[in-house]
C-alpha cells in the first residue's frame, strides 16, 4: 500500500535550534531519505519552503491570496510517499523520521491505489 | 433441536472465531461480516432440510465462497491474498485456526479512537449486538453503530494489518488489548454490569492465547476476584465496602480460578499492574480461610501499585490503606499530598478524607467532605451508603 507521511512542525520551534543542530537535522533527513531508498519503497519526496512563501487558490479559481489556506500553528513541511504494505510498516517509518522529534507526521493512506 | 437453536447455539460458539478467520483473509471486517451473515442466512434455508456433520465448517466455507463472490463483483475491495478457491471443508472444527488474538490486536490497534477499542472487541470477537453495546456504554444506538462502523473502515483503508504485532511492538499493544477487556469489565461494576461475563471471557481467551504473558493473567485474575464479590458489593441498595462485606456472599470457585490465574502469573516473574491489582484482591479473599485483613500486605501492595501506576485511583488507595495500617494522621497526610484541584473533584478521595477525618473526631470537616464526596457520586447504592456514614456522624462519639 502507498501512504504519504506529512510533516508538521511549528516554525515558532525551529527559530530557536541553534545553527549547527539545524545543520544536524539536514544530514540526518539526508540519511533517512536515502534509507527510504535504500529499502525500495519511497515513491515521492520533496521539502518545502516556509507558508510565507505559500499562494493560495480557492472558489473555482476565483480567489488568489498570499499565505496559506488555512492559517495553523503547525505548518506542513514536506511529505514523503512511500509503498509498504501496512499501516505497522508505515509507523515505525515515520517514527524513524527526524522531524517527528520537531513535531508530528501524519500518515495518510493513498486513495489512487493501483 | 431446531435450525434456528442449532443455529443459535453455533454462533454464539464460533463466530468469533468465524469472523476472525474471514477478517483475516480479506484485511477487512465489513465485508468479513457480511460474508459471515449471508452464510448464517443460508444456513437458515439448508440446515432444516440437512444438518451439516461440521456446522462451523460448513459456514466456514460459504462465508469464504461469498466472500470471493464479493471480491468479485466489488473490483474496488483490495484483497491482501490470493484467495484459493476452498476445498469443501469436512475436517473437525477444532482444526479451524484460531485468528481471534489478530483480531483483538487489530481492535485495540493504536490508530483506531481508544474509546471503541473495547466495543469493537465486543462486537467482533463476541458478536455483541450493537444495541447491547451502545446500552452498556450509555450511548444512542445509532452514536455508537456510526462508531463502530468508521473505525471499521479505518481499519480496511488505513490498511491496518490483520497480523500479530512485531515483537518490539508487543507489549504496548497487548497493554491496549488488556485496556480495552479492562474497559468491558468496569463498565458499571457497581450495578448489574451486562458486560463482566463477557470481559471475563475474553481475559480467559487470552490466557489461552498468550499463555506466557504475566499481565494476561493478572488481568484474568482480577476480572474473576471482583467477580466473585458480585452479590456481596450491594446489599438493600447500598454499596457495601469490601472490608464490610460478608464473606459467606463470595464465590468461592471463582476465588479459586483466579487465584489459579494469579499463581501462574506469579511464577513468570514479570510484575505489573494488573498482577498487583490482583494481588490486593487476593490478600482480601484470604479473609475467607483467615478471617482477618492483613493490612501490611495490602500497605506493600499498594505502595508498589502506585509506583507502577501512579493513576489518582492507585494514590487514594495507597493513602486509604497507610491510613488503615497505620493510623488515620498517615493516611490524611498521604490523600494532602494529592492536588487540591484533582483531590477536591474525585469522589473516592473525598469519602477517604471524610473517613480519616471522622477517625480523627474533626466531625465538622468529615461533615463537609462527606457532602462533596455526595455531590461527586452518581450511582444510587454508593450516594446511599455515603449518605448514611454522613448521617451516622451526628451520633458519634467524642
Amino acid at each position: 500500500m502507498r501512504y504519504t507521511l506529512l510533516t508538521y512542525t511549528r516554525p515558532e520551534d525551529f527559530a530557536n535550534v541553534p545553527p549547527e543542530e539545524l545543520g544536524q537535522l539536514k544530514g540526518l533527513f539526508g540519511a533517512y531519505i536515502g534509507a527510504l531508498k535504500e529499502a525500495g519503497i519511497l515513491a515521492a519526496v520533496d521539502w518545502l519552503q516556509p507558508v510565507s512563501t505559500a499562494t493560495t487558490v480557492s472558489e473555482g479559481g476565483n480567489r488568489i491570496q498570499d499565505g496559506p489556506y488555512a492559517e495553523t500553528k503547525e505548518t506542513l513541511g514536506g511529505y514523503m510517499t512511500v509503498d509498504v504494505p501496512d499501516l505497522d510498516t508505515a509507523i515505525s517509518w515515520a517514527k524513524k523520521c527526524p522531524i517527528a522529534k520537531y513535531g508530528a507526521v501524519e500518515i495518510r493512506p493513498s486513495a489512487s491505489e493501483t | 433441536m431446531s435450525a434456528e437453536a442449532r443455529m443459535a447455539e453455533v454462533m454464539r460458539a464460533s463466530y468469533g472465531r468465524l469472523l476472525a478467520i474471514l477478517s483475516t483473509r480479506a484485511g477487512d471486517i465489513l465485508r468479513a461480516e457480511d460474508a459471515l451473515s449471508d452464510a448464517f442466512a443460508k444456513a437458515l434455508i439448508h440446515w432444516p432440510k440437512e444438518m451439516p456433520k461440521n456446522p462451523e465448517a460448513w459456514l466456514l466455507t460459504v462465508a469464504r465462497n461469498r466472500l470471493i463472490d464479493i471480491q468479485r463483483k466489488d473490483a474496488r475491495i483490495e484483497f491482501r491474498d490470493e484467495m484459493p478457491e476452498p476445498a469443501v471443508l469436512e475436517q473437525p472444527a477444532d482444526t479451524i485456526p484460531d485468528d481471534r488474538l489478530t483480531l483483538m490486536f487489530v481492535c485495540a490497534h493504536p490508530a483506531i479512537d481508544a474509546r471503541v477499542h473495547t466495543p469493537l472487541m465486543l462486537q467482533t470477537v463476541l458478536g455483541l449486538d450493537a444495541e447491547v453495546i451502545a446500552r452498556a456504554f450509555l450511548l444512542p444506538k445509532s452514536t455508537m453503530a456510526k462508531r463502530l462502523v468508521r473505525a471499521k473502515r479505518k481499519i480496511r483503508d488505513a490498511g491496518i494489518a490483520f497480523e500479530i504485532p512485531q515483537p518490539e511492538d508487543l507489549p504496548g499493544r497487548v497493554s491496549s488489548v488488556l485496556e480495552a477487556i479492562y474497559g468491558a469489565f468496569s463498565r458499571d461494576w457497581l450495578g448489574k454490569n451486562d458486560l463482566a461475563d463477557e470481559a471475563f471471557f475474553l481475559a480467559d481467551l487470552l490466557t489461552q492465547l498468550l499463555p506466557d504473558n504475566a499481565e494476561v493473567l493478572g488481568l484474568a485474575a482480577l476480572i474473576a476476584y471482583t467477580a466473585s464479590r458480585a452479590d456481596a458489593r450491594v446489599q438493600n441498595g447500598e454499596f457495601v465496602p469490601l472490608e464490610d462485606q460478608d464473606p459467606a456472599h463470595w464465590n468461592v470457585a471463582l476465588i479459586q480460578r483466579a487465584g489459579g490465574y494469579l499463581t501462574r502469573a506469579q511464577t513468570l516473574g514479570r510484575l505489573g499492574r494488573f498482577q498487583l491489582e490482583a494481588a490486593i484482591q487476593a490478600v482480601h479473599a484470604d479473609r475467607t480461610v483467615t478471617g482477618v485483613i492483613n493490612w501490611d500486605a495490602l500497605l506493600q501492595l499498594h505502595r508498589g501499585l502506585s509506583k507502577i501506576a501512579p493513576t489518582i485511583g492507585a494514590t487514594v488507595g495507597y493513602a486509604s490503606t497507610l491510613g488503615r495500617a497505620m493510623g488515620p494522621e498517615d493516611g490524611l497526610a498521604a490523600l494532602l499530598k494529592i492536588d487540591e484541584k484533582v483531590l477536591a473533584s474525585f469522589a473516592p478521595a473525598q469519602a477517604t478524607q471524610a473517613y480519616f477525618l471522622t477517625e480523627l473526631g474533626r466531625l465538622r470537616e468529615a461533615d463537609a467532605a462527606y457532602a462533596r464526596a455526595i455531590t461527586l457520586t452518581v450511582e444510587p447504592p454508593l450516594r446511599k451508603y455515603l449518605e448514611s456514614k454522613r448521617a451516622a456522624l451526628a451520633n458519634h462519639p467524642l
